[in-house]
């Protein structure tokens, strides 16, 4: 019942929220869609769920930790578009494709029958698809284009590799198995036939890793930061990469059950280890704070996938990353919406116009590189770790000279931003309240994230790290 | 029936072909309503008549009536919108495209014998769908107008539907219903924004599109 | 039996210069005219016959070689079709490859004729002719790689029907159609007709084969039309070979019903003459492409099954 209220409410809330008119009360509405979301999630915390559809709707651990960081978001950029929806004009199916999203990136972390997942993420795609061209000039449009096209592509691919999977699955008639089901992809994971497994492995890895902005299918990801909404970019970079890397984890999932993680290993590195070198490259002289935020993410995604691949820490290290990339760049991205909307195209000296989404800035500046106390400092290290310790020192190696690089290209840029010349004689602007409660909020739970991991959090982590195979520190 | 199997897949590698082949728009676009057609048919002629069910009469039909009407005429009507030039402008020449066509055929058919299919499909399957899976990269690949790549697109699910019609009595009606679903509203959002890239750059050339770079 | 054979190559030279007569009737019936009757080529070829041939003073013995050479050649090359279904009269294996060396040699020798009159445009006519040529010498060579990969031997007569019948349409019949329709299209490119080449063309910048063979004249243009026709009927028989199984048939029955086909195709041609026009100039090199690329095919469907 609970899990397909996650799917249904934000469903309906999207078809309300095209009947109603514009302005301001689509701000409230999107807010109580989500505070319900997010109710629920609790609810599904606290009392497990039960698997419906014959189990293709579930929620195991990792199902759970990609759908509380989803909603968690979720309102957090609701309560953002209360304060942005006074700024900017929006159409009327602005929060109607907001929520179309939500619903969808639910879809993607209760199902368990890989089919129903493929449809969630088509599903994503195409709900970001308008909130994308959301200004309507050519730059956008070039943005959406691109995007289309590549995620069309990528989510063809992962088609394909879902109808390896079950090809892979055999004739199942006398079997009792139930085609495409996690469950019984695992169970019945030594019966799958080799060739066909890799075959899937390789395609939904390419696949969803063309939405998870992995290089090089990572060519959208930079126009369509750029050019998107702050919050819609916020979403992307924190809800859209959860639920592409949750498809590659069901799809590592089942490849290591199936005993081939020698196999599935060395793509997840080179994928890995080339985003890290690609975002590195760019981010030096990236002058447009967005599109430098867009090779950030190539970055962390490339660090997701390189933890999946490493095993053993490893796994933990991903999934806490998972949590701590959505947390920062969620700031990231509404504190440098909130540049463009209130500051304009100024360039420096920001601290003085607007000094609480430059101070947040600031905070997430050092939160996304990786730099203690936050929490990504945690999770990246937990992943060098693993590198070190399984046996891969020179992962470990220039995982970090490329880490170092990208700090320095990052912090250039966002320093000269905050404490740059600037205009002179520029006064301060006011700042909606509404515009820096949730970055706010955002940036204490990096930091908290960062000192102590509360109880509940670190249980869910550990049991979603050991069903990837990994094991919690 | 096996024969007439074998020569609609024949007939849907021909048509990919032609899409490679040939220079005019409105050709590409009859091209791939001709393969859907063909898809359409596909899953009657793979079963003999008595084992037709109420699905595969269903699916037939849905697919016909998507692939083979509804999504060619709107490209079409796209193109009268757009007052787009009838000519394909394709960065690869037509010759070296029918070349590679002919390379992707021949690795499609090398990898089909090596991987079974498990239950009876005719041989022709597996590499018909691969070869329209490369042949619709291809194309997305080397294409400049926006058009065209939709076209491409569409060839690349048609290989995917292919494939998928190995495992329809094994995994039922949802993915038949995702992968229609797909082609429909993918291909119907990239029709609304091709239409205002007609608008905004007075062009479909997507090679113009390089506004956006480092 | 040699006997029908012989018989056979008999038939074929008395009867080629028939089938541009019925091409060319073919096609006036279909746009609404009489058109000249279709043993017309056999009266054009008596009346050159008669005349003198003029010569240019620029050009050398390869100008009067040429003519003979456009002869012998599809000659030798009828030899080694089996033309009967059971054997031609000559035959060795891998004598498709002589086959196709004789008529490229003719054609060699055409275009040399072509240069050695000093004159550019039969150059140009000659450059044109040589290089669709060379465009779709692969589809010849890949159709009767399909033939080899199917029959399983290396010989002509083997291959088009011969001692046992070995292809089977059932199995093999995409491959075949396949194989079937390129060398269709290498028979509308060898004998220069439409879409590659307009026959009845009167401009003369849009001429190919023609322009080829402008300074030809009396007994010696004679040769060359024979020679066309000839290698037109060779071309035409490939086809027929390929789709028609002949295995059943006795001797005289499968050379009639080779003679019949190769008439059916040149009512093809006919057709097809009537109803479209010559493709731009640049565009008969995607044509040639396709018929290439439909033999490719065959023989990967061929590999496949």
């Amino acid at each position: 019942m609970l899990l397909t209220a996650l799917i249904l409410v934000p469903a309906l809330g999207a078809a309300g929220a095209y009947g109603g008119g514009r302005g301001t009360r689509h701000g409230v509405w999107l807010v109580s869609v989500a505070a319900l979301h997010l109710l629920m999630v609790a609810i599904a915390w606290v009392a497990e769920p039960a698997p419906m559809l014959d189990g293709w709707l579930a929620l195991d651990s990792l199902g759970l930790a990609v759908l509380s960081v989803v909603s968690v978001l979720f309102l957090v950029v609701a309560t953002y578009a209360v304060g942005y929806l006074r700024r900017e004009r929006a159409r009327r199916a602005f929060a109607s494709w907001l929520l179309a999203f939500l619903s969808a990136a639910s879809l993607v972390a209760v199902s368990h029958h890989l089919a129903l997942l493929w449809v969630g993420m088509e599903g994503t795609t195409l709900a970001l698809a308008p909130l994308i061209f959301h200004r309507r000039d050519r730059r956008s449009l070039e943005a959406t284009w691109k995007y289309l096209v590549i995620s069309s592509v990528g989510i063809a691919l992962a088609l394909l590799g879902t109808f390896f999977l079950a090809t892979a699955q055999g004739d199942l008639g006398s079997s009792g198995l139930r085609p495409l089901v996690l469950e019984d992809l695992l169970t019945g994971a030594v019966q799958l036939h080799p060739a066909w497994l890799k075959a899937a492995f390789i395609f939904l890895l390419v696949g969803y890793g063309t939405k998870l902005g992995l290089a090089p299918m990572h060519t959208w990801k930079p126009d369509t930061y750029g050019e998107a909404p702050a919050l819609v970019a916020a979403l992307m970079a924190g809800g859209l990469t959860s639920c592409a890397f949750l498809g590659i984890a069901r799809a590592t999932q089942v490849t290591m059950a199936a005993g081939l993680a020698p196999f599935a290993r060395p793509p997840l590195f080179v994928f890995g280890l080339l985003s890290l070198a690609v975002a590195a490259a760019f981010v030096i002289g990236q002058n447009d704070v967005k599109r430098l935020l867009a090779y950030s993410s190539v970055e962390h995604v490339g660090l997701l996938v390189l933890g999946l691949g490493l095993g053993g820490v490893g796994a933990y290290g991903s999934v806490l990353h998972l949590v701590n990339n959505a947390l920062a760049k969620g700031l990231l991205f509404l504190a440098a919406g909130n540049v463009a909307l209130t500051a304009g195209s100024e360039r420096g000296g920001l601290l003085r116009t607007i000094p609480a989404s430059g101070f947040l800035l600031l905070i997430g500046l050092f939160a996304v590189t990786g730099s203690p106390p936050f929490g990504m400092f945690l999770s990246e290290l937990t992943i060098l770790r693993a590198a070190w310790g399984n046996g891969h020192p020179w992962i470990a190696a220039v995982t970090l000279v490329l880490l170092a690089v990208i700090f320095i290209g990052i912090a250039v840029t966002i320093l000269e931003l905050l404490y740059g010349p600037g205009r002179s004689g520029a006064r301060r602007e006011r700042e909606s309240w509404w515009l820096i409660a949730g970055p706010a909020a955002l940036a204490l739970a990096a930091l908290v994230l960062g000192v102590a991991i509360p109880g509940p959090l670190q249980d869910l982590l550990a049991r979603a790290s050991t069903a990837l195979g990994g094991i919690a520190p | 029936m096996a024969h007439l199997a074998d020569l609609l897949l024949l007939l849907v590698l021909l048509s990919g072909f032609l899409i490679l082949g040939t220079t005019r728009l409105t050709t590409c676009i009859r091209g791939v309503a001709v393969q859907g057609g063909l898809l359409g048919l596909l899953p009657l002629a793979l079963q003999p008549v008595p084992q037709w069910t109420a699905h595969t009469l269903g699916l037939a039909a849905g697919t016909i009536l998507v692939k083979a009407i509804a999504l060619p005429w709107f490209l079409t009507w796209a193109i009268r919108e757009a007052a787009v030039r009838r000519e394909v402008e394709p960065r690869v020449g037509y010759i070296a495209s029918m070349a590679l066509g002919i390379v992707a055929v021949a690795v499609a058919s090398a990898v089909a014998t090596r991987l079974p299919v498990p239950g009876e499909h005719p041989i022709l399957l597996l590499a018909t769908s691969l070869s329209c899976v490369i042949m619709g990269l291809l194309v997305l690949a080397t294409r400049a107008k926006a058009l065209i790549q939709v076209v491409g697109y569409l060839m690349l699910e048609n290989g995917i539907y292919v494939f998928g019609l190995t495992s329809v009595d094994r995994v039922p009606f949802l993915v038949e219903i995702g992968v229609l679903l797909d082609i429909f509203v993918g291909v119907f959002i990239m029709g609304i924004v091709v239409f205002h890239i007609n608008r905004e750059f007075d062009s479909l050339d997507s090679a113009r599109l390089t506004e956006l770079k480092d | 039996m040699t006997g029908w054979a012989l018989a056979g190559l008999g038939a074929m030279l008395a009867l080629a210069p028939l089938l541009p007569g019925v091409a060319a009737k073919t096609k006036a019936l279909l746009t609404g005219r009489r058109g000249a009757p279709v043993w017309q080529l056999y009266r054009d070829l008596l009346r050159l016959w008669r005349k003198g041939a003029v010569y240019s003073t620029r050009t050398t013995w390869m100008f009067r070689l040429a003519p003979v050479a456009g002869v012998v050649t599809p000659l030798f090359a009828t030899m080694l079709l089996p033309l009967d279904c059971r054997a031609a009269v000559v035959r060795f294996a891998g004598d498709f490859v002589a086959f196709a060396a004789l008529l490229a040699l003719g054609r060699f020798l055409l275009v040399l004729a072509a240069l050695d009159t000093g004159s550019s445009f039969e150059g140009m006519g000659a450059s044109r002719d040589a290089a669709f040529a060379s465009l779709v010498e692969p589809a010849l060579f890949l159709g009767f790689v399909v033939l080899a990969l199917g029959t399983g031997q290396r010989s002509l007569s083997a291959m088009l029907g011969g001692d046992a019948g070995t292809l089977s349409w059932g199995a093999g019949a995409p491959s075949l159609a396949m194989v079937a329709v390129s060398l269709f299209f290498v028979l509308l490119a060898e004998s220069s007709r439409v879409p590659v080449d307009d026959p009845a063309t009167h401009l003369e910048l849009t001429m190919i084969h023609e322009v080829a063979v402008l300074d030809h004249s009396g007994p010696d243009l004679a040769l060359l039309l024979y020679g066309g026709a000839l290698r037109m009927g060779l071309f035409a028989a490939l086809p027929v070979g390929v789709l028609v199984s002949r295995a059943g048939l006795a001797g005289p029955l499968a050379l009639g019903a080779l003679l019949a086909g190769t008439v059916v195709v040149a009512a093809v041609v006919g057709v097809l003459e009537s109803s479209m026009a010559r493709l731009r100039l640049s565009r008969v090199p995607q044509f040639l492409v396709a018929a290439s690329v439909l033999a490719s095919l065959g023989v990967i469907l061929q590999l496949l099954t």
